[in-house]
């Protein structure tokens, strides 16, 4: 087991690679309470077309499905997983992301029986067709809950705008109507291709003792007949870099309009270091026009075109990257167009200063601080980092190297009004 | 072991200090609470005053130099909201500031962040006339919104329209952001009338949650934060209005899911003997994945994504809430009524019984891992004027029995059914 120490942060880290593939880290954190723990595949619901296990053709699956996937996993012939947490006085969750599907517990006590309970559970699928039919009508109403919800229908029509032909535009949960071609042998399809130890990555946190932990999960993996899997071979088409739609108006059952002005990423295929500069670099960009603080924020406010909804935000994934920005407001088109010219005027650098992006890397420093509290966080971002082959632990080294000049230049290539989109939901007229 | 939750209380005149010293933290927490009773005639004026405070002072005359302070001091975070518990109105200031200790730069910044909190209290922007008329205005504007914006999240409509049908005439029903209506007739000059009667009357504590030196801390504190001396005004606890039948409220929208709230009178509160009971009827019954409704309402007749219930502590109430197609309404409410049933009849086993006290036990403990967390456990005390520690909190959940639980459903009582549906059928 390798171990990293963290002087600055007071936090150590251990590591190791299991001979079935599987990565384990462990950070102990004294103090605290409960121990949580996440089982995270690399696999999610833009992962729609690939060579299943064993065959060599691609194959295209029903949108919905990694994420129903992750719901059924929790069923067992003899039962559901969560009566098996409670038992153990733990409370056990699962999430699906574009990229990620991920399962998890915390508990404060019988960790090492509810780790155990974890991973046996997500390398054990039963899957049967009376109850993948009986599933059908709870994630219909899960997804009628969305459809209900208009800032989830603005955040998700805002990336649906951006992409031509990438599975990110597809809903993650699917719809009523494509989840109803889901078949019990089709998820175990998905499951062979993308539960392999080699394509996971386990991530514990909590008052544990590494060795401890170490040795139950090498034991636990150890009796499992894992064989060497071939690297998965996703698909995906070509998408054009400029925005397949540039403006779309949802009429919803709302009282007051929502707008949200979306970018699309240029920055594709990045990796480790590059991606992670990148991605400080747009995410400080968008503190310095849009934060609290900046003139930009203050004048929106002043002018109510915003109120304390207003959000942004900038994510970057191997094969797609966007941010998006705005919320609830009174007048939707004036708002749109004062975002992009916020954006288009930072494209050469003339809106923002030297003095703007010390304060701006200061905040995030801070900020990234107040994140390490959460167990939570650090589990689910460092897998996430480790995705793309970052390290969570270099942000505050990372952000500190960053120089101003470096940043405009991101900046001036990430934005470009070809690559703009608006959503808007707004009330529907009597 | 788990780590207990321990609190040094200082009272200082009109303010309560509660200092928590634990190291697991990064950051240093601050919480400033306010209660007074919650009223028709001050909940507007309430809900805006937090929000006026934080967007200037004398010293940052507007928001934007505020928060540039903030940004500087490596992202402090400056934060108010408004909480109804049972029917006080309490307004929440919080601050969270990095601990130096794992910067490179060693620059103290506690202090800095007291210093501002109490410039946000004491030290607002004001004309002769009262506040900043441009700010008020503003946060007029942003209050109106909040409360509309209600309306378009489909989950928290069918809540609070549930509590407003269920608590007709009783101050709970009044909204925690206030009353739309009412906001035009605030300006700043009897927003800061309201304010002056604020900072008079209310029951205040302040909580600090971190790695702090107490010593040097409440010398800080007293330095920054001082209040006359006060007898804050009390609620009567007692005002429960009994249901005499079941209330049933239909109300019809452009919505593709039902949303099912049923309100249920516990007549427990937060204090009293059987509250730990209480809770452990709730996991029973809601309040987790292995409850009675959701294994009956989602796992077995598959008609929900989520079906849960929940206590309010200090009122006394519990809320079943689910989402269901529309036409699944009668077979969903009998579901619930039958499990409501099964409980009173002490339809559970041994093993589910501590089951969901485990669960419960855990649930607290991983609250105390945050410093919000371990403040809201703590104020429950302050509400209702009782003391329970954490470990006897613990204990007597441990303690429940199912003949407790029987005892508890005697005592609860449906009250209101309220159904947001679509515009056919």
């Amino acid at each position: 087991m390798e171990r990293i120490q963290y002087a600055q942060l007071d936090e150590e880290l251990f590591y190791e690679k299991l001979p079935n593939g599987l990565e384990v880290y462990i950070l102990p954190k004294k103090g605290f309470n409960k121990t949580y723990a996440t089982f995270t595949t690399k696999y999610g619901s833009i992962d729609n077309q690939f060579v299943p296990l064993g065959q060599s053709e691609y194959i295209k699956v029903p949108d919905g499905i990694a994420h129903f996937l992750e719901h059924k996993l929790f069923e067992k012939e003899d039962g559901d997983v969560f009566q098996q947490f409670s038992k153990q006085g733990a409370s056990a969750n699962a999430f699906t992301s574009f990229t990620r599907t991920a399962y998890l517990f915390s508990s404060t006590s019988k960790v090492e029986q509810n780790l155990e309970t974890l991973i046996d559970f997500v390398q054990d699928p039963y899957f049967s067709e009376k109850t993948v039919e009986k599933e059908k009508g709870i994630i219909g109403q899960e997804i009628q809950m969305y459809d209900d919800n208009p800032d989830w229908r603005l955040y998700f029509g805002a990336i649906e705008n951006l992409y031509h032909t990438h599975p990110v535009k597809i809903d993650i949960a699917g719809t009523i109507e494509s989840i109803s071609n889901i078949t019990k042998d089709l998820l175990y399809e998905c499951y062979h291709t993308f539960y392999h130890p080699s394509n996971m990555l386990l991530f514990i946190v909590g008052p544990i003792s590494p060795e401890n932990i170490i040795n139950m999960i090498r034991d636990n993996q150890s009796k499992k007949p894992f064989k060497d899997q071939p690297e998965i071979k996703r698909f995906f088409e070509d998408e054009p870099e400029t925005a397949a739609v540039r403006e779309k108006t949802l009429p919803m059952n709302v009282q007051t309009p929502k707008c949200l002005v979306g970018i699309k990423s240029p920055f594709i295929n990045q990796t480790g270091e590059e991606m992670l500069k990148t991605e400080l670099s747009i995410q400080l960009l968008l503190d310095m026009l849009f934060s609290q603080s900046s003139k930009n924020y203050q004048n929106l406010y002043d002018e109510g075109l915003i109120d304390d909804s207003f959000s942004y935000d900038y994510t970057q994934e191997q094969s797609f990257g966007f941010s998006i920005i705005g919320g609830d407001t009174q007048d939707p088109e004036r708002l749109q167009k004062e975002i992009k010219q916020i954006l288009l005027k930072a494209k050469s650098g003339d809106n923002f200063t030297d003095g703007e992006f010390q304060s701006a890397i200061k905040k995030k420093i801070g900020t990234f601080l107040r994140a390490l509290n959460s167990p939570e966080f650090i589990a689910n971002q460092f897998t996430r980092y480790k995705f793309n082959e970052m390290d969570l632990f270099e942000v505050v080294p990372t952000l500190e190297r960053l120089q101003f000049e470096d940043v405009k230049q991101i900046v001036n290539n990430f934005i470009d009004e070809n690559r703009f989109t608006v959503f808007q939901v707004v009330p529907k007229s009597k | 072991m788990p780590d207990t939750l321990e609190e040094v209380i200082l009272k200082n005149r009109g303010i309560t200090f509660h200092f928590i010293k634990t190291d697991k933290f990064k950051t240093i927490s601050l919480f400033l609470k306010l209660k007074a009773p919650l009223t028709k005639a001050d909940a507007t004026k309430r809900a805006l005053l937090p929000y006026v405070l934080q967007s200037g002072t004398n010293t940052y005359s507007n928001s934007s130099a505020l928060r540039k302070f903030l940004d500087d001091l490596y992202g402090a975070t400056l934060f108010v909201d408004l909480q109804k518990k049972g029917e006080y109105h309490i307004i929440s200031i919080s601050m969270d500031v990095a601990n130096e200790k794992f910067l490179n730069d060693r620059t103290p910044l506690l202090e800095k962040a007291i210093q501002l909190l109490s410039d946000v209290i004491f030290n607002p922007k004001t004309t002769q006339d009262g506040f900043d008329k441009e700010i008020v205005e503003k946060e007029k504007r942003t209050l109106k919104q909040r409360i509309r914006v209600v309306y378009d999240d489909k989950m928290r409509y069918a809540n609070l329209r549930l509590v407003e049908e269920m608590c007709k005439d009783e101050p709970y029903s009044i909204h925690v952001n206030g009353i739309l209506e009412d906001v035009d007739q605030i300006n700043e000059k009897n927003l800061y009338e309201y304010y002056k009667s604020v900072l008079k009357e209310d029951q205040i504590d302040l909580y600090v949650v971190g790695d702090v030196d107490i010593n040097q801390l409440q010398l800080i504190c007293k330095q920054y934060f001082q209040f006359e001396d006060r007898t804050p005004k009390e609620i009567d606890k007692n005002l429960y209005r009994q249901s005499e039948k079941e209330n049933v409220v239909i109300e019809r929208q452009d919505v593709a899911q039902g949303k099912l709230n049923i309100g249920f009178r516990t007549n427990i509160t937060y204090g009293d003997s059987d509250y730990f009971a209480l809770q452990v009827y709730n996991g029973l019954f809601g309040g987790f994945p292995h409850s009675k409704l959701f294994i009956n309402v989602r796992e077995k007749a598959s008609l929900a994504y989520y079906a849960a219930s929940r206590i309010e502590s200090h009122k006394g109430l519990m809320m079943v809430m689910t989402g269901i197609e529309p036409k699944n309404y009668d077979q969903a409410l009998s579901i619930i009524k039958e499990q409501f049933q099964a409980m009173n009849n002490g339809e559970f086993s041994e093993n589910e019984l501590e089951q969901t006290k485990a669960v419960i036990q855990n649930q607290m403990l991983e609250t105390l891992d945050t410093a919000r967390g371990m403040t809201e456990v703590l104020y429950h005390n302050v509400l209702s004027n009782s003391k329970v520690p954490e470990e006897v909190w613990m204990e007597k959940i441990k303690q429940v029995t199912k003949e407790d639980v029987i005892q508890v459903g005697k005592k609860i009582v449906l009250d209101t059914i309220y159904f947001l549906t679509g515009q056919e059928g």
